[in-house]
């Protein structure tokens, strides 16, 4: 067993002190500054951005004011300027870019507003559709007014209604989650999806290149001749799964540490949108658990497959399964997340290449019973374990064979050539 | 420490690549294998080392099967070469060494030494790549041998090496077996195996053609070669009863003869036709025999 460490330190530290792992980590690690960071930026190049300006020729008078103080209370990003000349002088100067636009204002026959807005700039919707909504407000209370109906009644036919959603609570005194707990538990799936997937894809491949370049060049027979194949690819699996854990590790530290920083500029943000303080405990504890089961399910396909190719340059080919495999999975998830009692969830949940992250999401979204969890992980330990065993065989066998092609013929060449008597 | 292997066979699915293969390989002596490529060998080196198990009979070292229990003591150099291109000399070796079961600081006073003696000290942090194909051959020998194995196996080591550094490693292979290591190794060059062996095998197909000690091999196999170096024609000696074949040169032929005693019935045929500036017996070499024996069972 000693052997198995040293391989794993071997794995772990040769990948660590590696260019390419240094540099990923640093951009990475750039962009969740960049992230926390994203108001300020934002800030910094609004700063010297003047409000946009447009131009209202007001043939009513009355309207502009009112119109204008709504419009300045919304803290749009543009204003509103009284204009005293004509509708052709001001589309000049919005053909010089003084104004944006132009809003003509007028009374129809009922006297009630018209507005015509002129500007060149037809795709940017944003101020138009403002603009006609508070006009819209405006003709509503002068056409009320005019119907002679109080502005109370006004108030009271707009106020929205009172609508809770309220949980039943089901013979063994659990109740169905609660909108803030499911839109927390959204958040973590959400989370572990995107982890689960970049995860898979990232250190999968990582396993599979190692592999293969262990291959090319043909080390693979000195090493599996000192020691076992089996403890090297599962030593090899838990070095890159540990390197994987240094690099999130290193990501949720440093993230961790911005958000304690700018707490008051996050606050009511990004941890209200995520709900992460709504979650159950046994939420994350399956989290823990589904990312590790996925982890290793993969690894496992990865590095069985990495033995399989000799060369560096058909590694991606032979992973295209694997990564098609995990592209569905996520597919899969997203919908589950709009529909987590659909069938085709329930379904899907308890294929083990999809299980780590749909059953999760089932766990995550709705109140299902532990033995259909544990059924999951249970199918999932099977998977692996089987997977395990033909992967070793496949290693080593796989290992010894240096040949171009890289197909089903393989698997059962890598199976003969490791064939026990 | 005696290696055996008894009847040992491996096919690949139709194909035989080891067809019963019985030998005995003697202790603290160097064994080599001879064949040519394709003939078995490194299938036969993988089944010793238990890389690949054979479809049929027994391989045991000291009456014990190898398993990965016995990896400390034994040393492997694979006919494909193959070493971590990116990293250096010593964290390779380093590794390699601690998966042979060595601490770090006794590899790294036994690597200095190993590339002192190979005249390449300033090698020690340089990466491999940077490195020649003949000094990685040596990096890749140091990683065979820095264990101090008991077994050693040596796939093709000479292979692709300038004849100063196929000195310094035959050189190497000798001291190692002064100090008590079994080696086994293969190789097509046939004057590498007839200085270092005491024992051989040539593997044909899967089988061994000629198998024992060097010295009984060229003895029983009888026939001696005669060259001679003459200023007339020599062709009619190859009609002489006892003359096998005849080789032609520039400056006279070589013979090959039944037995020694044939020798004198030509010296009586060319006595008197003129001038002889070479008369010379000698051994068989394993060429010649290599050659008859392949071609043999070739027919």
């Amino acid at each position: 067993m000693n052997k198995f460490w040293i391989v794993l330190a071997h794995t772990y530290w040769t990948r660590f002190k590696s260019k390419s792992f240094i540099i990923t980590t640093a951009i990475f690690l750039l962009f969740i500054i960049g992230i926390a960071n994203i108001q300020s930026i934002i800030e910094l190049f609004d700063r010297d951005n003047e409000p946009d300006v447009v131009a209202v020729i007001d043939e009513t008078d009355s309207i502009y004011s009112v119109l204008s103080d709504s419009i300045e209370q919304m803290d749009n990003n543009f204003i509103l300027e009284s204009y005293e000349g004509s509708l052709q002088e001001a589309e000049k100067k919005v053909q010089s870019e003084t104004y944006v636009g132009v809003l003509k204002i007028t009374y129809n026959e009922n006297d009630l507003p018209v507005g015509s807005y002129h500007t060149n700039q037809l795709t940017n919707t944003s101020i138009s559709t403002i603009l006609k909504n508070q006009l819209q407000q405006i003709k509503v209370a002068m056409a009320t007014n005019q119907a002679g109906v109080d502005q109370a009644v006004i108030e009271s036919i707009y106020a929205p209604v009172n609508f809770d959603t309220v949980p039943i609570e089901s013979s063994d005194g659990t109740t169905a989650k609660t909108e803030e707990e499911l839109s927390g538990a959204r958040g973590l799936v959400y989370a572990m999806l995107f982890l689960l997937y970049m995860t898979v894809l990232t250190y999968g491949n990582m396993i599979a290149m190692d592999v293969a370049n262990e291959k090319s060049s043909r080390v693979m027979e000195i090493l599996i001749s000192s020691s076992s194949p089996v403890s090297q690819m599962f030593a090899k699996i838990s070095g890159i799964a540990l390197l994987g854990l240094t690099q999130i590790a290193t990501f949720i530290i440093a993230g961790y540490v911005l958000i304690k920083q700018k707490q008051d500029e996050l606050v009511g943000g990004m941890f209200a949108f995520f709900g992460l303080s709504d979650i159950q405990i046994s939420t994350f504890v399956y989290a823990v658990v589904f990312f590790l089961l996925g982890y290793l399910l993969y690894a496992t396909l990865s590095a069985m497959l990495g033995s399989l190719v000799s060369r560096m340059e058909d590694v991606q080919q032979i992973m295209m399964p694997v990564i098609l495999l995990v592209v569905i999975a996520f597919m899969v998830s997203i919908f589950g997340l709009n529909a987590p009692d659909n069938s085709f969830i329930t379904i899907t949940s308890y294929i083990p290449f999809f299980t780590p992250m749909v059953m999760f999401l089932r766990v995550g979204m709705l109140d299902i019973p532990f033995w259909e969890v544990g059924l999951g992980i249970g199918i999932m330990i099977v998977t692996i374990t089987i997977f395990a065993i033909i992967g070793a065989r496949i290693y080593r066998g796989g290992v010894l064979m240096y040949g171009r092609s890289s197909s089903l013929k393989d698997f059962k060449q890598a199976m003969q050539l490791s064939k026990k008597e | 420490m005696t290696l055996r292997l008894e009847q040992v066979t491996k096919q690949f699915g139709s194909f035989t690549a080891v067809d019963n293969l019985s030998l005995e390989i003697p202790d603290k002596q160097i064994f080599g294998f001879l064949g040519a490529n394709g003939a078995g060998k490194t299938t036969t080196f993988r089944m010793i080392l238990g890389l690949i198990d054979a479809t049929d009979g027994k391989i045991s070292w000291n009456r014990e099967t190898i398993d990965y229990s016995k990896s400390d003591h034994i040393g492997y150099l694979p006919e494909e070469r193959g070493l971590y291109p990116k990293l250096k000399v010593s964290e390779q070796i380093i590794y390699l060494g601690r998966l042979r079961g060595m601490k770090k600081s006794d590899i790294l006073t036994e690597l200095k030494g190993w590339l002192e003696r190979f005249k390449v000290p300033e090698y020690l942090d340089k990466k491999i790549e940077e490195l020649s194909k003949g000094n990685q051959q040596k990096i890749q020998f140091i990683s065979a041998v820095i264990h101090k194995p008991k077994l050693l196996i040596l796939d093709e080591p000479f292979s692709g090496l300038d004849p100063v550094n196929v000195e310094m490693l035959k050189d190497a292979v000798k001291d190692l077996k002064e100090s008590g290591t079994s080696i086994v190794f293969s190789s097509h060059q046939m004057d590498h195996v007839e200085e270092l062996c005491e024992h051989l095998c040539i593997m044909q197909h899967g089988k061994p053609i000629v198998h024992g000690a060097l010295t009984e091999i060229k003895r029983s196999f009888g026939k001696k070669n005669l060259f001679i170096h003459a200023d007339f024609e020599l062709d009619f000696l190859k009609d002489l009863p006892g003359v096998v074949s005849q080789k032609k040169f520039p400056e006279g032929c070589k013979l090959q003869i039944e037995s020694e005693e044939i020798s004198q019935k030509v010296l009586q045929a060319i006595q008197h036709k003129g001038f002889v500036r070479r008369f010379e017996l000698e051994e068989p070499s394993l060429n010649d025999i290599f050659i008859e024996k392949a071609g043999e069972s070739y027919e």
